[in-house]
């Protein structure tokens, strides 16, 4: 039950990129095939849950003053070994991703959860959070690259489904994907960072709207219950 | 050499523009970017953090890291430099040149999270600069920045002026607006520098 109400909190209520409007620059540049975004959010997501989990672990012995100095240090820790770990097993990946791997650590999304919520919950609730915020993030992620490549290039799936020999995953990114229409039909600025700021900018708009519609809604059916009370208390009054 | 310098600067500042084409510090580029004056002053933060942490982390690199064959902590090691060098320009600021320390009040601390920060020290790494060129790749590469952020601020003084769908108030509208700047800057993508 917790974690249902934490998954969508982390996916849509709360969403890291499209609420809390933290960590941009890497949703912006490396959505460009869904090999990339697929293993940029898998590495966001097992760095934040571990940095969760290890600030909680501490919060109790953190010094207030030198907190933030703290979380830089454990998050570097995490995040040197999680490059060291893509380069050595995810080459492909390692260097599609480049130099966003390790700008991981100023990535605000986990130093703003350990700040937000680690610093005052369990290891057990930190836990769940990493994994919620880590998977809300991947799905914009996911999102933002279906967008990008299904119209900048007429593809899904670019680097992660190869079709030539059966359908099949390819871990290395060597994958073609399924190609939709013809590459050149494609508007092909949308995989230039126009398109980045482009895409997130339509999407964010999509998302105000959806919110302020379901906010609405509630209005209108707690009015309707409001005024539905007030005048069954007017019948029992008669 | 020269030409090799010059080559460096004007990629730096129009070709390859940190938050148009590299999307590096991206985060104080949509915070900050309300108004000019403020836009200006993290502007001149930047070009002066990224100067000096592109020279420390150089010395620190060629000398100490890479010597004791510890270049796998490149990351932890940068990220702590810049951490301390942001708090130590902070307290020099605040002691010497108090106007300075004010006009950039919030903003100095937070450099420490600017990614363009870290990116500009691993990408002189990764680009085998020699101290030079890592210097001149800091400094105009803050140009770079400061230049994006100073002409979208002044484009985003004249958004609240425009009739724009109001589902798209606030962050929405600034990334569109975005966009365009960026298929401005696209302009430059075809120069040859030598």
């Amino acid at each position: 039950m917790y974690f249902r109400t934490k998954l969508k909190e982390g996916v849509i209520t709360n969403n890291p990129i499209l609420v809390q409007q933290l960590g941009m620059c890497a949703t912006m540049a490396i959505t460009t095939t869904l090999f990339n975004g697929v293993g940029m959010g898998l590495s966001v997501l097992i760095i934040l849950t571990c940095c969760n989990v290890c600030v909680a672990a501490i919060r109790k012995i953190i010094p207030e003053e030198i907190r933030l100095a703290i979380f830089v240090v454990v998050i570097a820790g995490f995040v040197t070994i999680v490059d060291l770990l893509l380069q050595a097993f995810i080459p492909a990946l390692s260097s599609a991703l480049g130099v966003f791997i390790p700008l991981i650590v100023v990535n605000c999304i986990i130093i703003g959860r350990a700040e937000a919520f680690c610093q005052k919950n369990t290891v057990g609730a930190s836990f769940v959070d990493g994994i919620t915020q880590g998977l809300g993030y991947t799905c914009v992620l996911i999102l933002m690259c279906l967008i990008r490549e299904l119209l900048g290039s007429g593809r899904f799936g670019g680097g992660l489904i190869d079709i030539t020999n059966g359908f099949r995953f390819t871990m290395d990114g060597t994958g073609a994907g399924i190609q939709l229409f013809p590459s050149d039909y494609g508007a092909s600025i949308l995989n230039l960072p126009f398109g980045g700021f482009l895409t997130l900018g339509v999407i964010f708009g999509t998302m105000q709207y959806a919110l302020k519609k379901s906010a609405k809604k509630k209005e209108a059916a707690e009015q309707a219950a409001a005024a539905a009370a007030a005048a069954a208390a007017k019948e029992v009054d008669e | 050499m020269l030409s090799s310098i010059l080559a460096i600067s004007l990629g730096a500042i129009l070709t390859n523009n940190f938050i148009f084409s590299q999307f590096l510090g991206i985060c104080p580029f949509l915070g900050c970017s309300s108004k000019v004056d403020t836009a200006t002053g993290m502007g001149l933060a930047v070009v002066f953090v990224m100067g000096l942490a592109s020279a420390i982390c150089w010395v620190i690199d060629t000398y100490i890291l890479i010597p004791l064959g510890l270049a796998f902590l490149e990351t932890l090691a940068f990220i702590l430099v810049i951490a301390s060098l942001v708090q130590f320009v902070e307290m020099f600021l605040k002691k010497s040149v108090p106007s300075l320390y004010e006009a950039l009040g919030i903003y100095l601390p937070l450099i420490t999270t600017n990614c363009a920060v870290l990116g500009v020290v691993l990408l002189n790494v990764q680009n085998n600069y020699n101290f030079l060129e890592s210097v001149v790749y800091g400094i105009t590469g803050g140009i770079g920045f400061m230049l994006a952020i100073v002409l979208f601020a002044s484009v985003r003084e004249r958004i609240q002026f425009a009739d724009y769908p109001e589902n798209f108030e606030g962050f929405p509208i600034c990334l569109v607006s975005a966009a365009l700047v960026a298929l401005a800057f696209m302009g430059f993508s075809g120069m040859q520098i030598f």
